[in-house]
Formats: structure tokens, C-alpha cells, sequence
């Protein structure tokens, strides 16, 4: 790792202000992508501003279908708030199935959805929940926070504070990890509710998260998995590299749509 | 610099590092505590698993700086008063261990998992919770047997102790 100069900040406005003082500084979360990213020197901020001590960014709250859950707060935590799995198990489960013990008990949500890696898993469920992204800024619907691999709509000096969404009728995730690293090779998120069927895919799209209307469509006059039987996924928009190819994954998004579908009942 | 302070296994200690160190080289080089192993160095292997404020996590992915102020717990913290922990003990005798690298990071790993499931652990669960440890040597089927019975004695001396 090259040196670099570590920031605690307590509050998220002296966080916004020591990025301002950085030249070239990174936000960290949870720091399980940032911190083995910087120890393979592919990433070297001169400063790191550390989020994770500041209290207001944690916790989930539940009213009713209401939910809003700190950007600060862990997988772990989403995997096992009993609140959260009695309206939305659909996303305690995801949560469940990132990574490993360790990296969730240190990773956060705020800390995946900024940096949108294109395997991540909560991408996906931002989108298919029609969530909003809370920021120290403004609010973004996650239709518009995901721009792309690795990309989103944040400034450099913007931190995600929360994610708020109306809790689904139904809804569930489905994913086909990497045998080896666990990241999604696809995994599909569909969720039930008052925006009408919403499905985000992961991991498989050549350009990073995204949604699949024709699914969306099909599921919209019958939520179950074989109305999604007729449909194909053009191989020409998934991504290609050694773990598969772009024909695998395109019916890998299928499967696990269909997957989806049938757990989330 | 920081100054990292920290509470390792009840004792507290301090120390002036360069703000890049990771958890897992403060350990091994700044307190020569060289239990806790490094052993891919990525975040996959988890030789190097240790409890920071009672959760386990991967002390080669997590700057020194990034842990001051928390309480730490190693492998070197576990055994008390020369008696090994139920787990130590467990996987001695059914044999968790041929080389014994990964050992720490597996024990670490395991003591994290009965605390959160108390004794309705199974296979099948421990299984899933080892995915961040990696062993080379005995093809999991001793560490999975060492776990599982040293969260029934656990939670059987727990049951005693309410009783």
C-alpha cells in the first residue's frame, strides 16, 4: 500500500470538510473493497476520511412499509434486523449472502451502493426497490444514482447517508455466485409492490447494474416464473470475461429471474 | 503517523505507526504478537481473523488506525489461566488442524460463530459461516466436527451454569 494520511471524521460535515482539505482523498466505509484495492496499489488517495465511527449514519428504522437504513449500517446488520425481515425479507437475505462473516461484518450498504461495482448485490435491489439514495447533498431515485460500471451520480465530495424505500408485497433475490470469489456471476433482485413489478440485475450486464423492462413487462400481467419464459436476454449487452461468457451469462440472468420469482411467490 | 490505541486481550497498549499499517502488522510486528497469521494477504484466507468490539474480522483489511479505540481479542487472548478455550481444546482433539496456519483465523472464526448461535449450530450452518476461512491441509471435515462440539459443550456448560 502506498502512504496515505488516515482522517477520522465524527459528524458527516466534518467529513465533507476534510474531503474538501484532501487533495486526491477517498471516503471509507466499511473498507472491504478499499482497503485490499489500495493493497494491490490500484488505488492510492492521499487521504482516507474514515465514515465508520459516525453514529448518525447506522441503524435501520421500519414504520409501517417505511423503511430507511443508515448508509453506515453493516450487512451483517440489514442480514439480521428483525424489523427488516418481517417487511422486506427479500433484502436480510441478499445482505446474508455477501461475502463472508468478516467482510460483513465490516461492509456497509452506503459503502457498496458508492461503489457500485458491477458484481455487487445491492445495486440491484436499489433499483428493483425504487429506492432513494439520501445524500449530504440531495435525494436521487436509484434510477438515477447508477450511471454505469463503477459509476454513479455522487461528486467526489458527496456522501451516500441513507436508503429509504416503501416496502414490496414480494420480493427476492437470486443470485449465481462465483464459485471462487462469491461475487455475483447474476443475480436478480425482483420485487412486488405499489411501483408494479421492478427487476435490477447484477453481475451480468455489460455496462454495470440495470433493469430488465421486458421482464418487468411480462411479470406486470403474471408473477410467476414461467411468464418470463418467452423471454431471451440479448448476449450482446452481458458482460464476457473468464469466469463466462456472455451467452452463459445471458441465460444465467433468466434462471435466476425465474429463481427469483418463484421464492418471492 | 497515527497513534493507535487499543485494548489487546484486556491490556492496553499504544503506539505510533505509519497510517498505512494494517490491524495484522500492528499485531505481528508492533506487538510481536505473532499469533494471528497473514496468510494470502487479500482478504480470502482468514489466517488472520480477530474480534474487534466482539466481531470477527479480517485484521489484514483493516488499518490499525481504522481499529483505535476498540477492544481487541486474539488467538493469544482466548486460553485462561493455561486451560485452553472449549474450542482450542476441541479441535486438539478431533484433530482440526494438521499444519495448523490457518488454525487462528479458524478458531477465531469459530468462537464468533457459537457466540452468535449458541448451540443451534449444524453442519450445514458452519459450513456457510466458514466461508472466509480457507484450509489447505484437512478438507474442512475435522474443523467443521472440532466446531460443532465444542459449541455443545459450550452450550451445555452454559445450561449448567443457568441451572
Amino acid at each position: 500500500m502506498y502512504e496515505t494520511t488516515y482522517h477520522r471524521a465524527g459528524s458527516v460535515e466534518e467529513a465533507v470538510k476534510l474531503m474538501g482539505e484532501a487533495d486526491g482523498g477517498k471516503f471509507v466505509a466499511g473498507g472491504q473493497t478499499l482497503i485490499p484495492t489500495m493493497k494491490q496499489r490500484l488505488a492510492a488517495p492521499d487521504s482516507l476520511i474514515d465514515l465508520r465511527h459516525i453514529a448518525d449514519l447506522k441503524g435501520i428504522s421500519v414504520d409501517g412499509a417505511n423503511v430507511r437504513i443508515g448508509a453506515g449500517t453493516t450487512h451483517y446488520d440489514v442480514a439480521n434486523s428483525a424489523d427488516l425481515k418481517a417487511v422486506c425479507p427479500g433484502l436480510c437475505s441478499l445482505a446474508s449472502h455477501i461475502g463472508d462473516p468478516q467482510v460483513r461484518h465490516m461492509g456497509t450498504i452506503g459503502g457498496s451502493i458508492s461503489n457500485n461495482d458491477p458484481a455487487a448485490d445491492y445495486p440491484s435491489a436499489m433499483l428493483a426497490l425504487g429506492a432513494t439514495i439520501h445524500t449530504s447533498k440531495r435525494d436521487i431515485a436509484a434510477d438515477d444514482f447508477f450511471t454505469g460500471m463503477f459509476e454513479t451520480a455522487l461528486d467526489e465530495d458527496e456522501i451516500v447517508t441513507a436508503v429509504s424505500f416503501t416496502a414490496p408485497d414480494a420480493c427476492a433475490y437470486s443470485k449465481f455466485p462465483n464459485p471462487a470469489s462469491r461475487y455475483a456471476m447474476a443475480g436478480v433482485f425482483v420485487a412486488k409492490g405499489g411501483n408494479g413489478v421492478r427487476v435490477g440485475v447484477t453481475g451480468a450486464g455489460n455496462d454495470g447494474v440495470y433493469r430488465w423492462s421486458d421482464a418487468e413487462a411480462a411479470l406486470s400481467s403474471d408473477f410467476s416464473a414461467g411468464a418470463l419464459d418467452g423471454l431471451s436476454v440479448d448476449a450482446g449487452d452481458m458482460m464476457e470475461d473468464l469466469h463466462g461468457t456472455a451467452d452463459y451469462r445471458a441465460n444465467l440472468v433468466k434462471v435466476m429471474a425465474k429463481r427469483a420469482v418463484a421464492s418471492a411467490g | 503517523m497515527s497513534k493507535v490505541e487499543l485494548t489487546v486481550n484486556g491490556r492496553a497498549v499504544s503506539a505510533e505507526v505509519e497510517d498505512r499499517t494494517l490491524l495484522s502488522q500492528f499485531l505481528r510486528e508492533t506487538l510481536n504478537m505473532t499469533g494471528t497469521h497473514v496468510g494470502c494477504d487479500t482478504s480470502q484466507c482468514g489466517a488472520c481473523v480477530v474480534h474487534v468490539d466482539g466481531k470477527a474480522v479480517k485484521s489484514c483489511t483493516m488499518l490499525a488506525a481504522q481499529a483505535s479505540g476498540s477492544e481487541v481479542t486474539t488467538i493469544e487472548g482466548l486460553a485462561a489461566g493455561g486451560a485452553l478455550h472449549p474450542v482450542q481444546a476441541a479441535f486438539k482433539e478431533h484433530h482440526g488442524l494438521q499444519c495448523g496456519f490457518c488454525t487462528p483465523g479458524m478458531i477465531m472464526s469459530a468462537v464468533d460463530m457459537i457466540n452468535r448461535y449458541g448451540g443451534k449450530l449444524d453442519e450445514k450452518t458452519v459450513r456457510a459461516e466458514l466461508e472466509g476461512n480457507i484450509c489447505r491441509c484437512t478438507g474442512y471435515h475435522n474443523i467443521v466436527k472440532s466446531i460443532l462440539a465444542a459449541a455443545e459443550e459450550m452450550s451445555g456448560a452454559a445450561k449448567v451454569a443457568a441451572e
